[in-house]
């Protein structure tokens, strides 16, 4: 069996490869483990990003960046294994780049990563493997996979370490990507990973952590989307042509009673449950509540406004074999830093799903991912269309 | 158990050959001498310098002092480009070249139309040869220079030199050619294609890499790149690579004595791949001239096939080829050499080059023939399946609708 490992330069798919390189369990022997590093994003794009980047924590967030792929290669030659680079800089732009910028357009804070894993880390990239012969991938993701015989499917599950779980990203997972995918890291913990890693004397054992979305090197998302509207120039989609007219783009700054308080300069400039930044200054303190692209206006308000019960969730991945009507009592998660929370998920018709959380929840963002816990297993998850109710005061 | 591993990148570079290994090891340790020095030591190494000078020279039909050594093809010309330009009297200047050079040249021309001087990019048709008429027709009166490449480095398509020389002595403007993927491969003569500067590279022709030469014609006005001593006659200081340019001599005498018998056995390997894949496998084509091309080096095109998915499935079977140049090799580019010969980039993707050398043998080609087939059945058979199952749309799918 040949697996192909996904090498991004950091010290967890560095110990990935190190691990199937050297563990018998999953490999015959380093004859078989073949290492590959996506080329996702060219930085050099967008030059106007440079000086933001430059000025950023060292060695955080910078996706594709020479050092990186530096650092993965020598990774795979310390180990042994062969290591290629391979080039989906273009699907990556189309199914990732330009889909984060619209959603952020249309008023959304959207979570690139998880689009990232279902159409290129495990779409495009497990169709790579297979070409060149791998049947199998794997990635340093924090997450397991077990196979359930009893009902034929495979099953996902978050990865050990509860602080650095990623299991929420890897909610899109099709039961034949699941087959297909190893995890090595899944049963280990972050401080297990770097002790292996210097254990092994990985030339890498010793690098920061990447943190970010990994295209927007500066963690700056406006800076970004401002920065990429630009490049596209006038000719760019209908919605990007819209948002980059500033005068178009301008809008109302209202509270939750209709009261215009300000003016905003684009919605992609605001997320929910954001304080900072609004423009005007007030005796109390107010949140954007909601973000109304159809009137183009940003809704603040006071914190209790922020809790809402009920939410509708569109493209639905079930792991876990839902039925249509069908009501599972589960734990959502509405963001990757949010603590599962109770609730009644109901299956829809055309991969939707209508959730009730027992306990009103903060900052609900349409755009974020809403995934589906029964303990550590991941049921499935969508994304984040609609809150359903007013707020829940 | 090790994996068969046949080389068919010589085009990329080339292993260095045994005796030009054996002819440069005494200059690494005994024979050290800086070739400027007074003593001994240095005279020795002096005395090897102008022995491969002299052996360069004859591979090209030049006199031994028209040779000057470089680090090799890039140096080599990017001196030429650079140095005949700055040369040149004028205050408008404008050079011709192609567009399917190496980068080396290419990315220089560039470089020059930064800083004010003009640079016309002859097209060439899909035969992936240059017609000299369109070259003529590209010349201005300001024109310093005309550069065209000997042989293509990714069609092996070898350029109307001869034509084109005539013209540029017509009217006496100075002819340089890129040879790097020519020398060693088939015949050159300095005189027959009247040109004034001509690049090559020793590790092309089982030299070893870091080392090179320019040709430069006597009484040609040239400028230096670099600034320092007035070694090689004041075209490039630097202490000299001593055992490289000995190995770059042993590979020029070797290459020289060996041209005719070497090319035909070389040529003939070539036809068998290709003929082979052709015959085997569907949807195949070969990019650029059949008839004027150098012997070891076919750019085939493979429908419906990712160049870059293929070459790591033949690297994992143990063939070596590539997609383009290597310099390009990662770049999500196409490469120039292929859009200028009229391939769509999708083509342009799915093309690749396999070089032969010295030292590729007819089992070498058998075993690649066996694999070739397989593999590309294989990715044939992914990439069909993948299309045909529906995408899986999730979030990307629904911004695009909205």
């Amino acid at each position: 069996m040949t697996i192909a490992v996904a090498m991004s330069g950091g010290v967890d798919s560095s110990t990935a490869a190190a691990l199937l390189a050297q563990n018998n369990s999953f490999a015959a022997g380093s004859e078989n483990v073949v290492g590959l590093t996506m080329q996702l994003w060219n930085q050099r794009r967008l030059p106007s990003l440079l000086s933001a980047e430059s000025e950023g924590p060292e060695g955080r967030g910078r996706c594709c960046s020479l050092d990186d792929v530096y650092d993965a290669r020598r990774v795979a030659n310390f180990l042994g294994l062969p290591y290629y680079l391979v080039n989906f800089e273009r699907r990556f732009e189309d199914r990732v780049v330009r889909p984060f910028v619209e959603s952020y357009l249309r008023g959304e804070t959207p979570i690139p990563c998880s689009a990232c894993n279902t159409e290129i880390k495990f779409a495009q990239f497990v169709e790579t493997a297979r070409q060149i012969g791998a049947d199998r991938i794997a990635t340093g993701h924090y997450a397991r996979i077990r196979r359930d015989e009893a009902a034929g499917r495979y099953r996902l599950y978050a990865g050990v370490d509860s602080g650095r779980d990623q299991s929420y990203f890897l909610f899109g997972l099709t039961q034949d990507q699941l087959a297909r995918a190893l995890f090595p890291l899944g049963e280990l913990t972050k401080q297990e990973v770097r002790a292996i890693a210097r254990d092994r004397k990985l030339p890498v054992a010793e690098k920061p952590d990447s943190q970010e979305i990994c295209f927007v090197a500066s963690g700056n998302y406006k800076q970004f989307i401002d920065a990429y509207l630009e490049e596209q120039g006038p000719a760019s989609r209908p919605v990007a042509q819209d948002a980059r007219d500033n005068e178009l783009s301008k809008g109302e700054i209202v509270s939750s009673n209709g009261q215009v308080l300000g003016e905003h300069n684009g919605l992609h400039h605001f997320t929910v449950g954001q304080r900072k930044g609004l423009g005007f200054a007030t005796g109390e303190p107010l949140y954007v509540i909601a973000l109304e692209p159809a009137r183009n206006r940003v809704i603040v308000g006071k914190d209790p406004e922020l809790f809402h019960r009920r939410m509708l969730v569109r493209e639905v991945n079930w792991i876990c074999a839902a039925n249509e009507g069908e009501t599972l009592d589960a734990r959502v998660k509405i963001r990757n830093r949010h603590v599962a929370a109770p609730a009644l998920i109901e299956a829809l018709t055309g991969n939707e799903a209508a959730v009730e959380f027992r306990e009103p929840q903060r900052a609900i963002t349409p755009g974020q991912a809403a995934v589906f816990y029964r303990d550590e297993e991941v049921l499935g998850g969508g994304c984040i269309s609609a809150v359903l109710d007013g707020p829940a005061i | 158990m090790t994996m068969r591993r046949v080389y068919l990148d010589n085009n990329a570079t080339t292993p260095v050959a045994p005796e030009v290994y054996e002819a440069m090891s005494p200059y690494l340790r005994e024979d050290f001498g800086n070739a400027s020095s007074i003593h001994w030591f240095g005279q020795r190494a002096k005395g090897a310098i102008e022995d491969a000078r002299e052996q360069v020279s004859k591979l090209l039909n030049a006199r031994a002092n028209e040779v000057a050594f470089t680090s090799g093809g890039t140096e080599s010309d990017n001196t030429a480009l650079f140095g005949i330009v700055e040369a040149a009297r004028g205050e408008s200047k404008h050079v011709v070249t192609t567009a399917i050079e190496h980068h080396a040249v290419l990315h220089a021309a560039q470089a020059l139309e930064r800083r004010g001087v003009k640079v016309s990019y002859v097209r060439v048709g899909p035969s992936g040869i240059v017609d000299p008429g369109d070259v003529e027709r590209a010349i201005r009166p300001e024109t310093v220079l005309i550069s065209v490449m000997y042989a293509n480095n990714e069609l092996g398509t070898i350029q109307p030199l001869e034509e084109i020389g005539r013209i540029a002595r017509k009217r006496d403007i100075y002819f340089h050619t890129d040879a790097v993927q020519a020398a060693g491969k088939i015949p050159i003569d300095v005189e027959k294609i009247a040109v004034d500067l001509l690049s090559m590279s020793a590790h092309k022709l089982n030299g070893p890499k870091g080392v090179g030469a320019l040709y430069v014609r006597r009484g040609t006005a040239l400028k230096p790149l670099l600034y320092g001593g007035s070694h090689e006659r004041d075209r490039r200081p630097g202490t000299e690579n001593v055992p490289g340019i000995v190995g770059l001599g042993k590979a020029c005498e070797i290459a020289r004595t060996h041209l005719a018998d070497s090319a035909a056995r070389i040529g003939a390997l070539r036809d068998r791949l290709e003929e082979g894949i052709l015959q085997t496998i569907p949807g195949t084509t070969v990019v650029g001239d059949r008839a004027s091309r150098t012997p070891n080096t076919a750019n085939i095109a493979f429908e419906r096939v990712d160049g870059e998915a293929f070459v790591i499935a033949l690297d994992l079977r143990g063939i070596a080829c590539s997609t383009g140049a290597a310099c390009s090799s990662g770049a999500i580019d196409p490469s120039h050499v292929l859009t200028a010969v009229g391939r769509s980039p999708a083509e342009a993707r799915s093309s690749i080059r396999f070089s032969l050398g010295k030292f590729t043998s007819a089992e070498d080609i058998e075993y690649a023939l066996e694999v070739i087939p397989a593999v590309v059945q294989q990715l044939r058979a992914i990439a069909a399946r993948v299309s045909a199952e529906a995408p899986d749309s999730r979030f990307s799918a629904a911004s695009k609708h909205a």
